[in-house]
């Protein structure tokens, strides 16, 4: 039997990106808290985050927190709660300013001010055209963001356990007890006794065949969670982002076509005038990517095969925005300043040199925009009511606040993760200073250490991988950019008989305790596959068109019947029980988007 | 294209000392990554073959390893690069960064790296912002001062391709005195003199030779070597 060993703090944060170290600043000032990790924190992926973080700052131009909100509503398709947008657009501002002060190196204005860029879907609400709210970092502003609050939770004297993997939540009714975590050198199991438990693992793109997500990405917080009792909410809503690179997903900043790039097609067309007059390539990704996809089902992809061109080719940015009668001009220097990270990627990857090539790109699973329910703090809802579990909190991708609603802007998640990683720290802090430490129940390992020795010793003879290309292919193919009941079923269908397999027949090599990563996948395809079925589930029930959730078979968005969350549970007996929660809305009434 | 890649291994709970592992990986793509090829194997033929990777893309820096003789992020390297042009196979050795102990096959323990960069302060240290609430103000030009030596992932290509930090291990290396660049070259940053001292110690930057390792391993093509000598270069005018 494996070593168990037991350690108590207030509170235990799970997953050491933005959400988790920006709440762990924030806790760590009054309550004694663990980061738990399973990678290195400077390994988490808020560091591949490129193009920048959005905040009403009003650098170079005229802007305001409130049509920064209006933009989120309009991005959202109405499904985002409009409280709940207006506390993260208002909050946005100082937050940015706090991060500049921690040290984050912002690219600057002549002025020395933060430097801003357009980003799709951010608007001047009075004109319709595109602002600059974007503040960011050469193109790696997730890097910056996440070296900077690793550095300042050292500065802070914050305790991380790094690479442990945590497997279960300990929950007893409506409270939380801790987690259970392996140690990943020894595999050792370790109990986290604590008050509170708060869950920023980011998201689950790797449901999907191509993404721009890490390895990494599993969903393990979310899934955890779920098998907890928590319902997941808004699943149906993943984003598919218009640019990552052919065939390998990986992300190609928005700020390009903020910087002026445009797409282009197999006519060499600007084909974003056609479906969005008004704003054309910087439309929200949901708008971006049906085009790209339409464009390559009218057999427009580059050499009719299914991508098309971003092309950030001097001569063509300078000659749309001499067309646009804009004076501003740029050259390769200025690609190579602004952009440099994707000049590499295209470099490195395709061989392809931005400066004197357009690059090739079809859209790639980005962003979960549902998720671990929460309020404004970070609290986790028990229910589609109004009910909390107590100690119970989660931030960033894992959550769903929900600010992102069925589509979310670019630069939102970045804000989202500082927002609300700070909101949920300082809330989780001071419910440490009043809460009590509950006790464990009995054996509160037992049931994940049973799970990881039948995978240990599992014989069935099916590798993880045969299953998880099957997923990430039935996902891309039935619930993917373009949706119908029918595909939606077939997924069902797949998923079901995958997870029937994954519970019978899985079977690894490695069967040591020291760095087990062949043990460890195999779990986190569990979860990958919870995640999945989740989501093809809410999807199916879903008959309407909202934001990134496009169904062929009902096109238009619904809201008499589906202005609402959708929550989702997993029962005992595994199957899953949907429900709903009315949006909260605002100052903005749902109104047909046109960009 | 076919593959052969020869892997060094260590399991300690079964190998009294490393040994290699031999595979051919068939129908790969020139555009596919080391990474890529280590994953069929690991996932295809055997699951103990043990590796760090996250993004996959080059900014994590979870998979720096020594790739035919030279510190890479396996990830970043393409097939294509290492084989022989026109040629449909291709060879390939892959082997755990040097100066750190090895936990398992390509697994070391980055705790020693992670304890230098912690030495050199790095963080932000400035308290006294601006009475108007806002940022602090730092022009273009002081911002592009340390632009570089902000790209750094940590991932320890560099440290562990520096035979000053083979000789020995308290040398605080390329990637911590990289960290400290980029705080001393900052015009909002005020604890340059601190982070000076430690990487002016016996221990610090004058133990650099100026082999270059450093800048050649650099995925993130940071001239680290440069870096280093700038930090001299304050250290011995005693002005930034």
């Amino acid at each position: 039997m494996a070593e168990l060993k037991t350690h108590t703090f207030d509170a235990v944060i799970v997953g050491a990106g933005g959400a988790g170290l920006m709440a762990a600043l924030y806790a760590s000032k009054s309550a004694n808290v663990a980061v738990i990790s399973k990678l290195y924190p400077t390994r988490s992926h808020t560091g591949a985050a490129q193009g920048g973080v959005g905040a009403a700052l009003g650098n170079a131009e005229e802007d305001k927190w409130e049509w920064h909100a209006y933009d989120t509503v309009k991005g959202s398709d109405y499904l985002a709660d409009q409280d709940a947008v207006d506390v993260m657009c208002k909050d946005a501002i100082d937050t940015i300013i706090e991060l500049e002060h921690m040290g984050l190196p912002f690219d600057r204005f002549p002025s020395g001010k933060i430097s801003q860029r357009r980003f799709g879907g951010h608007t001047n609400n009075e004109t319709g055209k595109p602002v600059q709210r974007a503040c960011h970092a050469a193109d790696r502003t997730g890097h910056m963001i996440l070296q900077t609050l690793y550095q300042q939770c050292i500065k802070h004297d914050v305790n991380f356990f790094d690479e442990y993997h945590v497997v279960d939540l300990i929950r007893v009714d409506d409270t939380v007890r801790g987690i259970v975590a392996i140690e990943i050198a020894t595999g050792d199991y370790h109990i986290f006794h604590a008050k509170a438990v708060l869950f920023a693992t980011g998201g689950w793109g790797r449901c999907w065949e191509v993404t721009s997500n890490a390895h990494s990405l599993t969903g393990d917080g979310t899934a955890v969670c779920l098998r907890r009792g928590v319902p997941l909410e808004d699943m149906e809503f993943f984003q598919f982002h218009p640019t990552g690179i052919f065939r390998l997903g990986i992300l190609i900043t928005e700020g390009v076509r903020g910087e002026g790039g445009v797409l282009i097609n197999n006519e060499g067309e600007r084909f974003m005038e056609r479906y969005a007059p008004s704003i054309k390539d910087l439309a929200s990704r949901d708008v971006v990517s049906r085009a790209i996809y339409l464009e390559i089902q009218a057999g427009r992809g580059i050499n009719g095969k299914n991508y098309v061109h971003l092309d950030v080719r001097p001569e063509t940015v300078n000659y749309y925005l001499e067309q646009a009668g804009e004076s501003r001009r740029i050259d390769r220097e200025y690609i190579e300043s602004k952009l440099p990270d994707i000049a590499d990627f295209t470099r490195t990857y395709l061989g392809v040199d931005p400066v004197s090539e357009p690059m090739p790109i079809q859209p790639t699973a980005h962003y979960a925009m549902g998720g671990i329910p929460t309020d404004v703090d970070g609290r986790v809802r028990a229910n589609e009511a109004d009910g909390i579990v107590q100690g119970l909190y989660a931030a960033g991708e894992a959550a769903c606040v929900s600010v992102h609603g069925a589509n979310r802007l670019g630069t939102n998640s970045l804000l989202d993760l500082v927002v609300f990683g700070k909101r949920s720290g300082m809330h989780m802090a001071a419910y440490c200073q009043k809460a009590e430490l509950l006790p464990l129940p009995e054996n509160p390992a037992a049931e994940v250490m049973a799970e990881f020795e039948r995978i240990r010793n599992g014989s069935g003879g099916i590798k993880s991988t045969d299953l998880r290309t099957r997923m990430q292919k039935s996902m891309t193919k039935n619930v993917g950019v373009f949706r119908t009941a029918e595909l939606i079923q077939e997924a069902v269908n797949d998923l079901k008989e995958l997870r029937e397999q994954y519970d019978r027949n899985i079977q690894i090599d490695d069967k040591g305790k020291r760095f087990n990563t062949d043990l460890l996948e195999a779990w986190e395809l569990g979860c990958l596959l919870e995640l999945a079925e989740v989501t093809a589930v809410s999807a199916l029930a879903r008959t309407e068109s909202r934001g990134g959730h496009a169904r062929e078979d009902f096109p238009k968005r619904d809201d008499v019947n589906w202005l609402k969350h959708t929550f989702c549970y997993r029962e005992a007996d595994g199957q899953y029980r949907l429900a709903y929660r009315p949006v909260t809305l605002g100052r903005y009434e749902p109104k047909e988007r046109v960009y | 294209m076919q593959v052969h890649i020869r892997i060094r291994r260590f399991n300690p709970e079964t190998d009294n000392k490393p040994r290699w592992g031999e595979y051919t990986v068939n129908d790969v793509n020139p555009t596919d990554s080391v990474l890529d090829v280590l994953h069929r194997v690991k996932w295809e033929q055997d699951g103990t073959l043990t590796l760090r990777r996250s993004c996959a893309h080059g900014v994590c820096g979870s998979d720096a390893m020594r790739i035919n003789g030279a510190n890479m992020l396996a990830c970043k390297t393409l097939v294509s690069r290492i084989a022989k042009p026109g040629s449909d196979q291709a060879k390939i050795q892959v082997e755990p960064i040097l100066g750190l102990r090895v936990i398992k096959d390509l697994v070391v323990d980055m705790d020693p790296f992670f304890d230098h960069y912690r030495s050199v302060l790095p963080y932000f240290v400035n308290d006294n912002v601006p009475a108007d609430g806002r940022e602090f103000r730092q022009s273009p030009e002081d911002r592009a001062r340390f632009d570089d030596t902000t790209k750094c992932i940590l991932c320890a290509a560099c440290t562990t391709s520096c035979p000053s930090f083979w000789a020995n291990e308290k040398y605080v290396g390329p990637a911590a005195i990289v960290q400290a660049h980029r705080f001393i070259f900052d015009s909002r940053d005020q604890a340059a003199e601190e982070r000076l001292k430690v990487v002016g110690d016996s221990f610090g930057v004058w133990r650099c030779r100026t082999n270059f390792n450093c800048t050649n391993a650099c995925p993130r093509e940071i001239e680290v070597t440069k870096a280093i000598a700038e930090v001299k270069g304050v250290l011995a005018r005693g002005k930034i």
